[in-house]
């Protein structure tokens, strides 16, 4: 028993074994990395699709020659200019109709120019180029350009610009923007954080802090568990049974006295994106409230505090980190949520901001997802450009969540 | 808990049992605590002590399926019928832990919030000066009183926990292996401040370490599990005669570190 060689190799047998034993860990080694490189590689080709779709050459045409209404380089044009070139040159119908929406004095230079470019003009957008194309054949597309659209013009540009986010939609890509859909999203997000949020912290602390562990509870646990994992378009029937029908005396604002809307608002797609994260909301609130150790509700307890005073003076503020971050996290999903909307009836045409939580709306996806099925490719050009808008607002989201994580991390 | 009748002991016990589910932890203790003395608890792990001393300030109502039945009388009145509130207990009860758990405030806050819950109407900086000087903590923190209780050292943040529960003036105070998470001079000096604080509290002490046991308590009982694996008070006495002159056998092998 004490000769320890008969139970393990030695000296040359020990070498050839580890030597064997190092190459089967070499390529283990290489198969983690290589899943490693594939998620990268992943990850960077939605990057590059995104932006290879958001700039690029244009060939456009003007409809009507510019000289035909003034004699100064088009993008020289000052406001009062413009305004007398548009109100001589527009029909007074249309003038009127485009002053009765908002007087045409109280518009930025911006918003005359593309009415120049819209109503006099008439830009027409022959071809786009993505990104790479742009790039790599410059030469190519410009001779290309310049055989098949002698009157065009050639130009690079971004389609993500200030004035992208901060026009309206419009039925040619060249003038449409996401402003009614950042707005619409921002919306969502709201009023489902003003849901979810009391709604979830206060179903985590009764299920932490209360609630007595057994069957009951545990079915409820698990349920919640089942729920988060619920594909969004059932939320989406849900909200459309619930919100838009049956409470649609309350979600239109019929019952406030708003007569020119039906269920299909703002306030039912927020509603239904509420319910969408509440089990998101509860799980990680949960999580936030179990992080916060025993010892110190022991230690509350043990100087005579009730269950409230724990909760209130001890778990809520140290779990309330961990909390934001979740909901944080939680609420990003309403940004890029889809099929609720569609159910719930989210409307693709919007020109008008939504102004309160009875108006109708449209948000980033469904337009993203509305402009990607249209034919034209300048359309997938600002869906990109969409895309990237949306890419941003969650990782703003997301950062924040951090940065508050961070922040107020505790030691106990 | 209103009695006129003086009470012979600060606290007893009749046939205490606490069981987990259908597992008895630890079964008819009878234990009488003398006021204004330290009472030790030893015995080997698993023995059900510190189940025991939880069970006196029922700290055990936060465990699921825990279940105690006998007696526990304070005053003459059974801490488990059903007109007595768990927070008031505490109130009369107070605790330190294992490990030091300062709350993750300053710590004047930490004194003054068992206070404030509690409706303390004094001067609280009174309070939590006097508390401090109570737990000998006073000179070392009267400069950073609003500093975070975490800048403190181990032996610091469990004396700011006595501080903390003598704050709220209970009778008796209970305290589970106060010294096992301390290096050997904070030990010492948690030890000293029980010398001073049985001048007007009951100490009931839970302990690992003999040692501390012969130190520092004027009773000791000693537990062990039977065969049943349900903890009991085998032996109940004057820490000094538990030490020297041990009526159980199993005591004296325990005591003299032959056990096992």
């Amino acid at each position: 028993m004490n000769q320890k060689q008969d139970y393990f190799p030695e000296g040359h047998a020990f070498y050839s074994a580890l030597r064997r034993r190092y190459l089967i860990a070499g390529v283990w080694q290489t198969i983690f990395f290589s899943a490693l490189l594939i998620a990268i590689i992943s990850l960077m080709a939605l990057l590059y699709d995104v932006v290879n779709g958001a700039f690029g050459y244009i060939a456009y045409e003007y409809k009507n020659d510019p000289s035909e209404y003034t004699s100064t380089p088009i993008s020289e044009l000052t406001k009062e200019e413009l305004l007398s070139i548009l109100k001589e040159n527009l029909s007074s119908g249309a003038y009127n109709k485009l002053n009765n929406e908002q007087p045409m004095e109280t518009r930025s230079q911006g918003e005359l120019y593309v009415l120049f470019l819209k109503g006099l003009l008439q830009v027409d957008t022959k071809q786009t180029w993505d990104l790479t194309d742009s790039l790599l054949r410059g030469a190519e597309i410009r001779a290309e350009a310049a055989e098949k659209y002698p009157d065009a013009q050639l130009e690079f540009r971004s389609w993500l610009t200030p004035q992208f986010l901060t026009t309206p939609m419009s039925s040619k890509a060249e003038f449409a923007g996401v402003r009614t859909a950042v707005l619409g999203s921002l919306w969502l997000v709201g009023i489902a954080i003003i849901f979810a949020l009391p709604v979830g912290v206060g179903s985590a602390v009764y299920l932490q802090e209360y609630a007595p562990k057994n069957w009951l509870t545990a079915i409820i646990q698990t349920n919640i568990n089942n729920l988060a994992g619920v594909p969004s378009i059932v939320y989406g029937m849900l909200g459309l049974a619930l919100f838009v029908r049956t409470m649609e005396s309350i979600t239109s604002g019929a019952a406030f006295g708003i007569t020119d809307s039906n269920g299909r608002t703002v306030l039912s797609a927020g509603l239904t994106m509420g319910i969408l994260v509440l089990p998101l909301m509860i799980i990680n609130a949960q999580e936030a409230i179990k992080a916060v150790p025993d010892s110190l509700r022991q230690a509350a307890y043990g100087v005579g505090a009730t269950r409230l005073q724990t909760v209130w003076s001890h778990v809520l503020p140290n779990a309330l980190p961990g909390i934001l971050t979740g909901s944080i996290l939680a609420i990003s999903r309403t940004l890029g949520e889809t099929a609720p909307l569609i159910v719930v009836g989210a409307s693709t045409f919007v020109t008008i901001d939504p102004s309160s939580p009875f108006s109708k709306f449209t948000a980033l996806p469904i337009q993203i997802y509305n402009w990607t099925t249209r034919p034209q490719s300048e359309f997938h050009a600002i869906a990109a450009s969409a895309i990237i808008v949306l890419l941003v607002l969650l990782l703003t989201l997301n950062a924040t969540a951090i940065l508050l994580r961070n922040r107020f991390q505790r030691k106990y | 808990m209103q009695n006129t009748q003086t009470p012979e002991y600060a606290i007893e016990t009749k046939n205490l049992s606490i069981h987990y589910g259908n597992f008895t932890a630890v079964k008819d203790v009878t234990i009488q605590i003398e006021k204004q003395k330290i009472t030790a608890i030893i015995g080997p792990s698993g023995c059900g002590k510190s189940t025991l001393l939880r069970a006196f300030n029922r700290m055990n109502d936060f465990v699921p399926n825990c279940r105690v039945s006998g007696d526990l009388l304070l005053h003459g009145i059974n801490l488990y019928s059903k007109e007595v509130d768990p927070v008031e207990v505490r109130r009369k009860i107070g605790m330190v832990f294992q490990k030091p758990n300062p709350f993750p405030k300053s710590i004047y806050e930490n004194i003054a919030w068992g206070a404030r819950i509690n409706g303390f109407k004094g001067n609280m900086d009174e309070l939590v000066e006097n508390s401090l000087r109570g737990a000998a903590l006073w000179d070392e923190v009267k400069d950073k009183l609003q500093k975070s209780a975490y800048e403190l050292s181990g032996g610091q943040q469990q004396r700011l926990c006595i501080a903390r529960t003598i704050a709220i003036q209970p009778e008796i105070i209970l305290m589970d292996e106060p010294a096992s998470a301390l290096d050997p001079i904070s030990t010492l000096r948690i030890e000293e401040l029980m010398q001073e604080l049985k001048k007007n509290y009951t100490i009931i002490i839970v302990t690992h370490n003999m040692q501390q046991a012969a130190r520092a308590s004027d009773y000791t009982a000693m537990m062990m599990i039977n065969d049943e694996r349900a903890g009991g008070v085998i032996e109940f006495d004057e820490t000094k005669k538990i030490f020297t002159r041990p009526s159980d056998k199993r005591t004296e092998d325990y005591v003299t570190g032959r056990f096992g």
